[in-house]
Protein backbone atom coordinates (compact mmCIF):
# COMPACT_ATOMS: atom_id res chain seq x y z
CA UNK A 1 0.00 0.00 0.00
CA UNK A 2 1.27 3.29 -1.05
CA UNK A 3 1.14 4.61 2.82
CA UNK A 4 3.00 6.54 4.59
CA UNK A 5 3.39 7.78 7.76
CA UNK A 6 4.17 11.69 8.33
CA UNK A 7 4.39 13.20 12.04
CA UNK A 8 2.57 10.26 13.06
CA UNK A 9 -0.19 10.55 11.04
CA UNK A 10 -1.22 8.27 7.75
CA UNK A 11 -0.37 10.12 4.34
CA UNK A 12 -2.03 8.15 1.22
CA UNK A 13 -1.25 8.54 -2.00
CA UNK A 14 -2.80 6.63 -5.10
CA UNK A 15 0.64 4.93 -6.05
CA UNK A 16 4.21 3.70 -4.68
CA UNK A 17 6.49 6.32 -5.31
CA UNK A 18 8.63 3.90 -7.55
CA UNK A 19 5.31 3.62 -9.89
CA UNK A 20 4.43 7.55 -9.70
CA UNK A 21 8.23 8.13 -11.07
CA UNK A 22 8.37 6.31 -14.05
CA UNK A 23 4.79 7.31 -15.07
CA UNK A 24 6.36 11.19 -14.37
CA UNK A 25 9.16 9.99 -16.49
CA UNK A 26 7.13 8.59 -18.90
CA UNK A 27 5.23 11.77 -19.48
CA UNK A 28 8.47 13.59 -19.56
CA UNK A 29 10.41 11.63 -22.24
CA UNK A 30 7.00 12.03 -24.28
CA UNK A 31 6.94 16.35 -23.80
CA UNK A 32 10.32 15.51 -25.33
CA UNK A 33 9.08 13.69 -28.42
CA UNK A 34 6.59 16.14 -28.53
CA UNK A 35 8.85 19.29 -28.72
CA UNK A 36 11.24 17.67 -30.76
CA UNK A 37 8.62 16.71 -33.43
CA UNK A 38 7.16 20.35 -33.00
CA UNK A 39 10.84 21.92 -34.47
CA UNK A 40 10.63 20.13 -37.26
CA UNK A 41 7.23 20.97 -38.19
CA UNK A 42 7.86 24.50 -36.85
CA UNK A 43 10.88 24.33 -38.89
CA UNK A 44 8.53 23.45 -42.43
CA UNK A 45 6.15 26.40 -41.70
CA UNK A 46 6.19 29.45 -43.55
CA UNK A 47 5.06 31.54 -40.46
CA UNK A 48 4.64 34.73 -41.90
CA UNK A 49 1.26 33.07 -43.63
CA UNK A 50 0.12 33.03 -40.14
CA UNK A 51 0.05 36.63 -39.77
CA UNK A 52 -2.66 37.38 -41.67
CA UNK A 53 -4.24 34.01 -41.25
CA UNK A 54 -7.37 35.25 -38.95
CA UNK A 55 -7.82 37.39 -41.67
CA UNK A 56 -8.17 34.95 -44.29
CA UNK A 57 -10.00 32.98 -41.68
CA UNK A 58 -12.50 35.31 -41.67
CA UNK A 59 -12.87 36.51 -45.08
CA UNK A 60 -13.37 33.00 -45.51
CA UNK A 61 -15.83 32.32 -43.94
CA UNK A 62 -17.84 35.81 -45.14
CA UNK A 63 -17.75 34.58 -48.62
CA UNK A 64 -19.23 30.87 -47.54
CA UNK A 65 -21.91 32.40 -45.73
CA UNK A 66 -24.83 32.04 -46.51
CA UNK A 67 -24.51 28.94 -48.68
CA UNK A 68 -25.76 29.29 -52.38
CA UNK A 69 -28.84 27.48 -51.96
CA UNK A 70 -29.67 27.76 -55.24
CA UNK A 71 -27.65 25.04 -56.68
CA UNK A 72 -29.69 22.18 -54.71
CA UNK A 73 -31.15 20.59 -57.15
CA UNK A 74 -27.88 20.27 -58.99
CA UNK A 75 -26.13 18.39 -56.49
CA UNK A 76 -28.91 15.82 -55.66
CA UNK A 77 -27.71 13.82 -58.46
CA UNK A 78 -24.12 13.59 -57.60
CA UNK A 79 -24.99 12.97 -54.05
CA UNK A 80 -27.41 10.32 -55.48
CA UNK A 81 -23.44 8.90 -57.03
CA UNK A 82 -22.17 8.92 -53.82
CA UNK A 83 -24.33 7.15 -51.78
CA UNK A 84 -23.82 4.49 -54.46
CA UNK A 85 -20.37 4.62 -54.21
CA UNK A 86 -20.66 4.03 -50.85
CA UNK A 87 -23.18 1.13 -51.40
CA UNK A 88 -21.90 -0.49 -54.00
CA UNK A 89 -18.37 -0.29 -53.09
CA UNK A 90 -19.22 -1.36 -49.19
CA UNK A 91 -21.38 -4.52 -51.42
CA UNK A 92 -18.06 -5.38 -53.06
CA UNK A 93 -15.49 -5.36 -49.95
CA UNK A 94 -17.88 -7.01 -47.98
CA UNK A 95 -18.13 -10.37 -50.76
CA UNK A 96 -14.21 -10.61 -51.09
CA UNK A 97 -13.47 -9.76 -47.03
CA UNK A 98 -16.53 -12.79 -45.81
CA UNK A 99 -14.35 -15.80 -47.37
CA UNK A 100 -10.75 -13.58 -46.70
CA UNK A 101 -11.67 -13.84 -42.43
CA UNK A 102 -12.25 -17.76 -42.79
CA UNK A 103 -9.27 -17.80 -44.03
CA UNK A 104 -7.61 -15.50 -41.84
CA UNK A 105 -9.41 -16.59 -38.58
CA UNK A 106 -7.04 -19.11 -36.36
CA UNK A 107 -10.02 -21.80 -36.20
CA UNK A 108 -11.27 -21.90 -38.88
CA UNK A 109 -8.26 -21.48 -41.50
CA UNK A 110 -7.82 -24.46 -43.70
CA UNK A 111 -3.57 -23.67 -43.51
CA UNK A 112 -1.31 -21.36 -42.09
CA UNK A 113 0.63 -20.49 -45.28
CA UNK A 114 -3.20 -19.44 -46.82
CA UNK A 115 -3.67 -17.46 -43.14
CA UNK A 116 -0.90 -15.46 -43.34
CA UNK A 117 -1.44 -14.32 -46.91
CA UNK A 118 -5.01 -13.88 -45.65
CA UNK A 119 -3.74 -11.58 -42.89
CA UNK A 120 -1.17 -9.83 -45.45
CA UNK A 121 -4.16 -8.81 -47.22
CA UNK A 122 -6.34 -7.43 -44.85
CA UNK A 123 -3.59 -5.19 -43.46
CA UNK A 124 -2.47 -4.24 -46.81
CA UNK A 125 -5.77 -2.91 -47.45
CA UNK A 126 -6.32 -1.75 -43.91
CA UNK A 127 -3.18 0.60 -44.51
CA UNK A 128 -3.95 2.34 -47.56
CA UNK A 129 -6.60 5.19 -47.81
CA UNK A 130 -9.61 4.85 -49.96
CA UNK A 131 -8.63 8.28 -51.53
CA UNK A 132 -4.97 6.73 -52.90
CA UNK A 133 -6.99 3.60 -53.76
CA UNK A 134 -8.92 5.78 -55.83
CA UNK A 135 -6.02 7.70 -57.64
CA UNK A 136 -4.44 4.89 -58.52
CA UNK A 137 -8.00 3.51 -60.26
CA UNK A 138 -8.47 6.60 -61.73
CA UNK A 139 -5.34 6.38 -63.31
CA UNK A 140 -6.11 2.46 -64.55
CA UNK A 141 -9.87 2.26 -64.65
CA UNK A 142 -10.46 5.81 -65.55
CA UNK A 143 -12.12 8.68 -64.02
CA UNK A 144 -15.73 7.68 -62.76
CA UNK A 145 -17.96 6.27 -60.26
CA UNK A 146 -16.30 2.86 -60.86
CA UNK A 147 -12.88 3.64 -59.95
CA UNK A 148 -14.51 5.03 -56.49
CA UNK A 149 -16.60 1.56 -56.64
CA UNK A 150 -13.87 -0.44 -56.46
CA UNK A 151 -11.33 1.99 -54.04
CA UNK A 152 -14.47 1.86 -51.40
CA UNK A 153 -14.65 -2.12 -51.93
CA UNK A 154 -10.35 -2.66 -51.98
CA UNK A 155 -10.23 -0.41 -48.54
CA UNK A 156 -13.39 -2.07 -47.12
CA UNK A 157 -11.98 -5.63 -47.25
CA UNK A 158 -8.98 -4.95 -44.64
CA UNK A 159 -11.54 -3.16 -42.40
CA UNK A 160 -14.84 -6.19 -42.47
CA UNK A 161 -12.36 -8.99 -42.95
CA UNK A 162 -10.43 -7.98 -39.60
CA UNK A 163 -13.46 -7.28 -37.03
CA UNK A 164 -14.98 -10.29 -38.96
CA UNK A 165 -11.84 -12.56 -38.44
CA UNK A 166 -11.81 -11.35 -34.51
CA UNK A 167 -15.58 -12.19 -34.35
CA UNK A 168 -15.14 -15.60 -35.43
CA UNK A 169 -11.73 -16.50 -33.15
CA UNK A 170 -13.98 -15.33 -30.79
CA UNK A 171 -17.63 -17.75 -30.68
CA UNK A 172 -18.05 -20.62 -28.52
CA UNK A 173 -17.09 -24.15 -29.07
CA UNK A 174 -19.65 -25.91 -27.63
CA UNK A 175 -21.78 -25.41 -30.83
CA UNK A 176 -18.75 -26.30 -33.07
CA UNK A 177 -18.22 -29.64 -31.01
CA UNK A 178 -22.19 -30.60 -31.02
CA UNK A 179 -22.01 -30.04 -35.24
CA UNK A 180 -18.85 -32.52 -35.91
CA UNK A 181 -20.43 -35.14 -33.67
CA UNK A 182 -23.17 -35.73 -35.75
CA UNK A 183 -20.40 -36.53 -38.15
CA UNK A 184 -20.77 -33.06 -40.32
CA UNK A 185 -17.98 -31.98 -42.90
CA UNK A 186 -16.09 -29.32 -42.88
CA UNK A 187 -18.85 -26.44 -45.25
CA UNK A 188 -21.69 -27.94 -42.39
CA UNK A 189 -19.75 -27.21 -39.46
CA UNK A 190 -19.12 -23.54 -40.98
CA UNK A 191 -22.72 -23.49 -41.82
CA UNK A 192 -24.61 -24.52 -38.58
CA UNK A 193 -22.32 -23.55 -35.93
CA UNK A 194 -19.61 -21.33 -37.19
CA UNK A 195 -22.44 -18.74 -39.29
CA UNK A 196 -24.76 -18.11 -36.93
CA UNK A 197 -22.91 -17.18 -34.22
CA UNK A 198 -21.33 -14.59 -36.25
CA UNK A 199 -24.19 -13.21 -38.39
CA UNK A 200 -25.17 -10.46 -36.05
CA UNK A 201 -21.60 -9.67 -36.03
CA UNK A 202 -21.28 -9.74 -39.58
CA UNK A 203 -24.30 -7.18 -40.32
CA UNK A 204 -23.36 -5.14 -37.83
CA UNK A 205 -19.45 -4.35 -38.95
CA UNK A 206 -21.35 -4.40 -42.54
CA UNK A 207 -23.57 -1.27 -41.39
CA UNK A 208 -20.94 -0.01 -39.17
CA UNK A 209 -18.56 0.27 -42.78
CA UNK A 210 -21.40 1.51 -44.97
CA UNK A 211 -21.53 4.77 -42.47
CA UNK A 212 -18.12 5.39 -42.44
CA UNK A 213 -17.83 4.63 -46.34
CA UNK A 214 -20.27 7.55 -46.97
CA UNK A 215 -18.38 9.90 -45.37
CA UNK A 216 -15.15 8.72 -47.02
CA UNK A 217 -17.08 8.70 -51.02
CA UNK A 218 -17.86 12.00 -50.09
CA UNK A 219 -14.81 13.31 -51.29
CA UNK A 220 -13.20 10.55 -53.78
CA UNK A 221 -14.88 13.01 -56.33
CA UNK A 222 -11.44 15.41 -55.69
CA UNK A 223 -9.49 12.66 -57.50
CA UNK A 224 -11.79 12.57 -60.17
CA UNK A 225 -13.19 9.15 -58.99
CA UNK A 226 -16.84 10.48 -58.71
CA UNK A 227 -19.42 11.83 -56.75
CA UNK A 228 -20.26 14.88 -55.32
CA UNK A 229 -16.50 15.47 -54.95
CA UNK A 230 -16.39 16.59 -58.34
CA UNK A 231 -18.72 19.29 -57.69
CA UNK A 232 -16.80 20.05 -54.41
CA UNK A 233 -13.65 20.52 -56.15
CA UNK A 234 -15.14 22.79 -59.19
CA UNK A 235 -16.37 24.72 -56.64
CA UNK A 236 -13.02 25.24 -54.49
CA UNK A 237 -11.22 25.73 -58.23
CA UNK A 238 -13.40 28.30 -59.28
CA UNK A 239 -13.05 30.13 -55.38
CA UNK A 240 -16.92 29.73 -55.49
CA UNK A 241 -17.14 29.35 -51.29
CA UNK A 242 -20.59 29.81 -51.04
CA UNK A 243 -21.26 26.84 -53.61
CA UNK A 244 -18.34 24.82 -51.64
CA UNK A 245 -20.20 25.60 -48.40
CA UNK A 246 -23.97 24.57 -50.19
CA UNK A 247 -21.82 21.07 -50.95
CA UNK A 248 -20.69 21.00 -46.92
CA UNK A 249 -24.30 21.84 -45.81
CA UNK A 250 -25.49 18.25 -48.22
CA UNK A 251 -22.55 16.55 -46.71
CA UNK A 252 -23.37 16.91 -43.43
CA UNK A 253 -26.97 16.04 -43.30
CA UNK A 254 -26.32 12.80 -45.21
CA UNK A 255 -23.63 11.95 -43.03
CA UNK A 256 -25.76 12.74 -39.90
CA UNK A 257 -28.26 10.41 -42.10
CA UNK A 258 -26.55 7.84 -42.40
CA UNK A 259 -24.88 7.87 -39.15
CA UNK A 260 -28.57 7.49 -37.50
CA UNK A 261 -29.55 4.41 -39.69
CA UNK A 262 -26.29 2.74 -38.94
CA UNK A 263 -27.17 3.31 -35.60
CA UNK A 264 -30.71 2.00 -35.32
CA UNK A 265 -29.66 -1.56 -37.84
CA UNK A 266 -27.23 -2.24 -35.22
CA UNK A 267 -29.42 -1.64 -32.34
CA UNK A 268 -31.97 -3.93 -33.98
CA UNK A 269 -28.77 -6.60 -35.17
CA UNK A 270 -27.07 -6.83 -31.24
CA UNK B 1 -52.79 -21.30 -31.72
CA UNK B 2 -50.54 -18.56 -32.21
CA UNK B 3 -48.35 -17.90 -35.61
CA UNK B 4 -45.38 -18.70 -34.32
CA UNK B 5 -46.18 -22.04 -32.62
CA UNK B 6 -48.26 -23.24 -35.71
CA UNK B 7 -44.55 -22.31 -37.62
CA UNK B 8 -42.79 -24.22 -35.16
CA UNK B 9 -45.33 -27.80 -35.54
CA UNK B 10 -44.76 -27.22 -39.17
CA UNK B 11 -41.10 -27.27 -38.68
CA UNK B 12 -40.98 -30.02 -36.41
CA UNK B 13 -43.09 -32.22 -39.02
CA UNK B 14 -40.65 -30.94 -41.57
CA UNK B 15 -37.67 -32.26 -39.78
CA UNK B 16 -39.17 -35.57 -38.70
CA UNK B 17 -39.46 -36.08 -42.29
CA UNK B 18 -35.49 -35.63 -42.67
CA UNK B 19 -36.34 -32.12 -44.10
CA UNK B 20 -34.93 -29.24 -41.87
CA UNK B 21 -33.93 -26.13 -42.57
CA UNK B 22 -32.25 -23.29 -40.12
CA UNK B 23 -34.53 -20.44 -39.27
CA UNK B 24 -34.67 -17.49 -41.70
CA UNK B 25 -32.44 -14.43 -40.36
CA UNK B 26 -35.78 -12.16 -40.57
CA UNK B 27 -38.84 -14.23 -39.18
CA UNK B 28 -41.15 -11.73 -40.76
CA UNK B 29 -41.73 -13.21 -44.74
CA UNK B 30 -43.24 -9.85 -45.56
CA UNK B 31 -40.42 -7.85 -44.46
CA UNK B 32 -37.60 -10.44 -45.96
CA UNK B 33 -39.26 -10.25 -49.46
CA UNK B 34 -39.82 -6.69 -49.07
CA UNK B 35 -36.31 -6.02 -47.96
CA UNK B 36 -35.13 -8.88 -51.22
CA UNK B 37 -37.09 -6.38 -53.77
CA UNK B 38 -36.01 -3.47 -52.86
CA UNK B 39 -32.02 -4.93 -52.94
CA UNK B 40 -33.10 -5.84 -56.43
CA UNK B 41 -34.89 -2.30 -57.30
CA UNK B 42 -31.66 -0.21 -55.82
CA UNK B 43 -29.21 -3.11 -58.07
CA UNK B 44 -31.35 -2.06 -61.28
CA UNK B 45 -31.36 2.03 -60.47
CA UNK B 46 -27.43 1.52 -59.97
CA UNK B 47 -27.28 -0.15 -62.70
CA UNK B 48 -28.50 2.60 -64.76
CA UNK B 49 -27.02 5.52 -63.40
CA UNK B 50 -23.47 4.27 -63.40
CA UNK B 51 -21.79 4.05 -66.93
CA UNK B 52 -18.67 2.24 -67.44
CA UNK B 53 -16.41 2.59 -70.15
CA UNK B 54 -15.59 -0.89 -71.14
CA UNK B 55 -12.89 0.15 -73.76
CA UNK B 56 -11.68 2.40 -70.98
CA UNK B 57 -11.23 -0.34 -68.74
CA UNK B 58 -9.56 -2.60 -70.99
CA UNK B 59 -7.28 0.14 -72.28
CA UNK B 60 -5.82 0.30 -68.41
CA UNK B 61 -5.77 -3.24 -67.50
CA UNK B 62 -1.80 -3.54 -68.61
CA UNK B 63 -1.01 -0.26 -66.56
CA UNK B 64 -3.27 -1.95 -63.71
CA UNK B 65 -0.47 -4.83 -64.38
CA UNK B 66 2.16 -2.85 -64.25
CA UNK B 67 1.08 -1.38 -61.11
CA UNK B 68 0.73 -4.57 -59.17
CA UNK B 69 4.41 -6.11 -60.36
CA UNK B 70 5.89 -3.29 -59.50
CA UNK B 71 4.92 -4.29 -55.62
CA UNK B 72 8.04 -6.70 -56.55
CA UNK B 73 10.05 -4.46 -57.84
CA UNK B 74 9.63 -1.68 -55.42
CA UNK B 75 12.15 1.53 -56.29
CA UNK B 76 13.09 3.38 -52.77
CA UNK B 77 16.45 4.61 -54.05
CA UNK B 78 15.76 7.13 -57.06
CA UNK B 79 13.47 9.41 -54.71
CA UNK B 80 14.58 8.23 -51.67
CA UNK B 81 15.49 11.78 -50.69
CA UNK B 82 11.80 12.61 -50.87
CA UNK B 83 10.60 9.95 -49.53
CA UNK B 84 12.40 10.77 -46.50
CA UNK B 85 11.65 13.94 -46.41
CA UNK B 86 8.30 13.15 -46.74
CA UNK B 87 7.77 10.23 -44.27
CA UNK B 88 9.67 12.28 -41.67
CA UNK B 89 7.71 15.30 -42.11
CA UNK B 90 4.53 12.49 -41.96
CA UNK B 91 5.54 11.31 -38.94
CA UNK B 92 6.33 14.34 -37.02
CA UNK B 93 3.11 15.84 -38.12
CA UNK B 94 0.96 12.77 -36.82
CA UNK B 95 2.75 13.00 -33.11
CA UNK B 96 2.34 16.27 -32.59
CA UNK B 97 -1.45 15.93 -34.04
CA UNK B 98 -2.50 13.46 -31.91
CA UNK B 99 -0.98 14.81 -28.72
CA UNK B 100 -2.58 17.91 -29.50
CA UNK B 101 -5.94 15.94 -30.52
CA UNK B 102 -6.08 14.60 -27.19
CA UNK B 103 -5.36 17.23 -24.96
CA UNK B 104 -8.11 18.98 -26.23
CA UNK B 105 -10.35 15.77 -26.47
CA UNK B 106 -10.15 15.28 -22.84
CA UNK B 107 -12.04 18.47 -21.60
CA UNK B 108 -14.35 18.23 -24.72
CA UNK B 109 -15.07 14.35 -24.32
CA UNK B 110 -15.42 15.09 -19.67
CA UNK B 111 -18.22 17.87 -21.49
CA UNK B 112 -19.83 15.53 -23.63
CA UNK B 113 -20.25 13.01 -20.93
CA UNK B 114 -23.91 13.22 -20.03
CA UNK B 115 -23.25 11.83 -15.96
CA UNK B 116 -21.20 14.48 -15.08
CA UNK B 117 -21.57 17.45 -17.15
CA UNK B 118 -24.13 20.29 -17.00
CA UNK B 119 -27.18 20.19 -20.00
CA UNK B 120 -25.78 23.07 -21.76
CA UNK B 121 -21.92 22.07 -22.12
CA UNK B 122 -23.29 18.57 -22.85
CA UNK B 123 -24.74 19.99 -26.15
CA UNK B 124 -22.19 22.22 -26.42
CA UNK B 125 -19.16 19.44 -26.54
CA UNK B 126 -21.68 17.01 -28.77
CA UNK B 127 -21.92 19.86 -31.30
CA UNK B 128 -18.29 20.24 -31.99
CA UNK B 129 -17.88 16.79 -31.59
CA UNK B 130 -20.54 15.88 -34.83
CA UNK B 131 -18.99 18.95 -36.52
CA UNK B 132 -15.64 16.99 -36.34
CA UNK B 133 -16.83 13.79 -37.22
CA UNK B 134 -18.92 14.67 -39.89
CA UNK B 135 -16.06 15.91 -42.48
CA UNK B 136 -13.72 13.39 -43.87
CA UNK B 137 -9.85 14.97 -43.02
CA UNK B 138 -8.92 16.05 -46.79
CA UNK B 139 -12.23 18.58 -46.66
CA UNK B 140 -10.99 19.71 -43.26
CA UNK B 141 -7.49 20.14 -44.88
CA UNK B 142 -8.73 21.97 -47.88
CA UNK B 143 -10.36 24.93 -45.46
CA UNK B 144 -7.14 25.09 -43.03
CA UNK B 145 -4.53 25.16 -46.16
CA UNK B 146 -6.78 28.09 -47.41
CA UNK B 147 -6.74 30.00 -43.89
CA UNK B 148 -3.00 29.16 -42.57
CA UNK B 149 -0.88 28.56 -45.95
CA UNK B 150 0.65 25.60 -47.49
CA UNK B 151 2.93 23.21 -45.20
CA UNK B 152 2.77 20.72 -42.02
CA UNK B 153 1.39 23.17 -39.91
CA UNK B 154 -2.14 23.00 -41.64
CA UNK B 155 -2.31 19.05 -41.75
CA UNK B 156 -1.21 19.40 -38.02
CA UNK B 157 -4.10 21.29 -37.02
CA UNK B 158 -6.10 18.97 -39.54
CA UNK B 159 -5.12 15.88 -37.88
CA UNK B 160 -5.59 17.34 -34.09
CA UNK B 161 -9.28 18.15 -35.45
CA UNK B 162 -10.38 15.59 -36.55
CA UNK B 163 -8.96 13.58 -33.27
CA UNK B 164 -10.54 15.71 -31.17
CA UNK B 165 -13.76 14.10 -32.41
CA UNK B 166 -12.77 10.71 -32.25
CA UNK B 167 -11.56 10.64 -28.88
CA UNK B 168 -13.81 12.89 -27.18
CA UNK B 169 -16.73 10.59 -28.47
CA UNK B 170 -15.60 7.24 -27.21
CA UNK B 171 -14.31 8.73 -24.22
CA UNK B 172 -17.94 10.62 -23.81
CA UNK B 173 -18.81 6.86 -24.36
CA UNK B 174 -16.68 5.06 -21.88
CA UNK B 175 -17.29 8.04 -18.74
CA UNK B 176 -21.04 7.29 -19.42
CA UNK B 177 -20.22 3.43 -19.35
CA UNK B 178 -18.36 3.72 -15.95
CA UNK B 179 -19.31 2.27 -12.46
CA UNK B 180 -21.61 4.54 -9.97
CA UNK B 181 -19.92 2.81 -7.34
CA UNK B 182 -16.54 4.33 -6.92
CA UNK B 183 -17.51 7.28 -8.34
CA UNK B 184 -20.54 7.79 -5.36
CA UNK B 185 -17.31 6.42 -2.74
CA UNK B 186 -14.74 9.46 -3.83
CA UNK B 187 -17.85 12.01 -3.59
CA UNK B 188 -19.17 10.73 -0.34
CA UNK B 189 -15.60 11.41 1.37
CA UNK B 190 -16.17 15.04 0.75
CA UNK B 191 -13.72 15.04 -2.18
CA UNK B 192 -13.96 18.51 -4.49
CA UNK B 193 -14.53 18.13 -7.97
CA UNK B 194 -10.86 17.90 -9.29
CA UNK B 195 -10.48 15.03 -6.94
CA UNK B 196 -13.88 13.03 -7.99
CA UNK B 197 -12.63 12.91 -11.61
CA UNK B 198 -8.97 12.19 -10.34
CA UNK B 199 -9.53 9.58 -8.08
CA UNK B 200 -12.88 7.95 -9.17
CA UNK B 201 -13.57 8.54 -12.41
CA UNK B 202 -9.90 9.00 -14.22
CA UNK B 203 -8.53 5.17 -13.36
CA UNK B 204 -11.64 3.79 -14.71
CA UNK B 205 -11.43 5.29 -18.04
CA UNK B 206 -7.48 5.35 -18.28
CA UNK B 207 -6.79 1.88 -20.20
CA UNK B 208 -9.13 2.50 -22.54
CA UNK B 209 -7.76 5.62 -23.08
CA UNK B 210 -4.23 4.85 -23.87
CA UNK B 211 -5.74 2.02 -26.37
CA UNK B 212 -7.42 4.20 -27.98
CA UNK B 213 -4.65 6.83 -28.28
CA UNK B 214 -2.49 4.58 -29.73
CA UNK B 215 -5.31 3.98 -32.33
CA UNK B 216 -5.85 7.07 -33.50
CA UNK B 217 -2.05 7.76 -33.76
CA UNK B 218 -2.10 4.73 -36.00
CA UNK B 219 -5.54 6.35 -37.86
CA UNK B 220 -3.10 9.60 -38.04
CA UNK B 221 -0.55 7.90 -39.77
CA UNK B 222 -2.59 6.51 -42.28
CA UNK B 223 -4.30 9.97 -43.13
CA UNK B 224 -1.24 11.80 -43.02
CA UNK B 225 -0.83 9.89 -46.42
CA UNK B 226 -3.50 11.26 -48.21
CA UNK B 227 -4.33 15.34 -46.66
CA UNK B 228 -0.61 15.71 -48.28
CA UNK B 229 -2.61 15.72 -51.88
CA UNK B 230 -4.30 18.99 -50.91
CA UNK B 231 -0.94 20.73 -49.67
CA UNK B 232 -0.97 20.17 -46.06
CA UNK B 233 2.40 17.96 -45.86
CA UNK B 234 3.52 14.75 -45.64
CA UNK B 235 4.24 11.65 -47.55
CA UNK B 236 1.01 12.23 -49.54
CA UNK B 237 2.47 14.92 -51.58
CA UNK B 238 5.42 12.27 -52.87
CA UNK B 239 2.81 9.91 -53.46
CA UNK B 240 0.57 11.95 -55.44
CA UNK B 241 3.60 12.66 -57.53
CA UNK B 242 4.74 9.80 -58.37
CA UNK B 243 1.21 7.81 -59.39
CA UNK B 244 1.03 10.99 -61.53
CA UNK B 245 3.43 10.56 -63.60
CA UNK B 246 3.19 6.34 -63.77
CA UNK B 247 6.23 6.17 -61.76
CA UNK B 248 4.92 2.93 -59.76
CA UNK B 249 7.72 1.63 -58.88
CA UNK B 250 8.20 4.72 -56.57
CA UNK B 251 4.78 4.72 -55.44
CA UNK B 252 5.00 0.94 -54.56
CA UNK B 253 7.97 1.57 -52.41
CA UNK B 254 5.97 4.29 -50.58
CA UNK B 255 3.20 2.29 -50.30
CA UNK B 256 5.38 -0.31 -48.80
CA UNK B 257 6.99 1.88 -46.46
CA UNK B 258 3.25 3.01 -45.37
CA UNK B 259 1.93 -0.80 -44.69
CA UNK B 260 5.16 -1.31 -42.68
CA UNK B 261 4.80 1.68 -40.48
CA UNK B 262 1.08 0.55 -39.65
CA UNK B 263 2.15 -3.30 -39.46
CA UNK B 264 4.47 -1.90 -36.85
CA UNK B 265 2.13 0.08 -34.80
CA UNK B 266 -0.35 -2.62 -34.70
CA UNK B 267 2.17 -4.85 -33.17
CA UNK B 268 3.33 -1.67 -30.41
CA UNK B 269 0.15 -0.80 -29.30
CA UNK B 270 -0.90 -5.02 -28.83
CA UNK B 271 1.83 -5.18 -26.39
CA UNK B 272 1.12 -1.42 -24.68
CA UNK B 273 -2.57 -2.61 -24.61
CA UNK B 274 -1.71 -5.53 -22.99
CA UNK B 275 0.67 -4.08 -20.52
CA UNK B 276 -1.79 -0.75 -19.26
CA UNK B 277 -4.94 -3.46 -18.64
Amino acid sequence: MPLTMNNKTPHWRRREPLTQRLIWLAYFLAVLVFLLCWKVVSDNTIWEFLTDAHIQAASLIGRMVPPQWSITGSLLLPLWDTINIATVGTALGVMIAFPLAFLAARNTSPHPTLRAVALAVIVSSRSINALIWAILLVTIVGPGLLAGMIAIALRSIGFVGKLLYEAIEEIHVTPVEAVTSTGAGRMQILNYAVLPQIMPAFAGITVYRWDINIRESTVLGLVGAGGIGLQMNAAINNLAWAQVSMVFVLIFATVILSEWVSAKVRHAVI
Amino acid sequence: MTDSSLVASHRIAAAKNGQWRPLPVISNAALRWGLNAAVLVYLVLVYFSVDINWARVAQGMDRGLAFMASFFTPDFITRGGEIAVGLRESLTMTFVATVLGIALAIPVGLGAAKNIAPVPVYYFCRAIIALSRTFQEIIIAILFVAMFGFGPLAGVMTLAFATVGFMAKLLAEDIEDAQRDPMEAVRATGAGWWQWINYAVQPQVMPRLIGLSLYRLDINFRESAIIGIVGAGGIGATLNTSINRYDYDTSAAVLLVIIGIVLCSEYLSGYVRKWTA
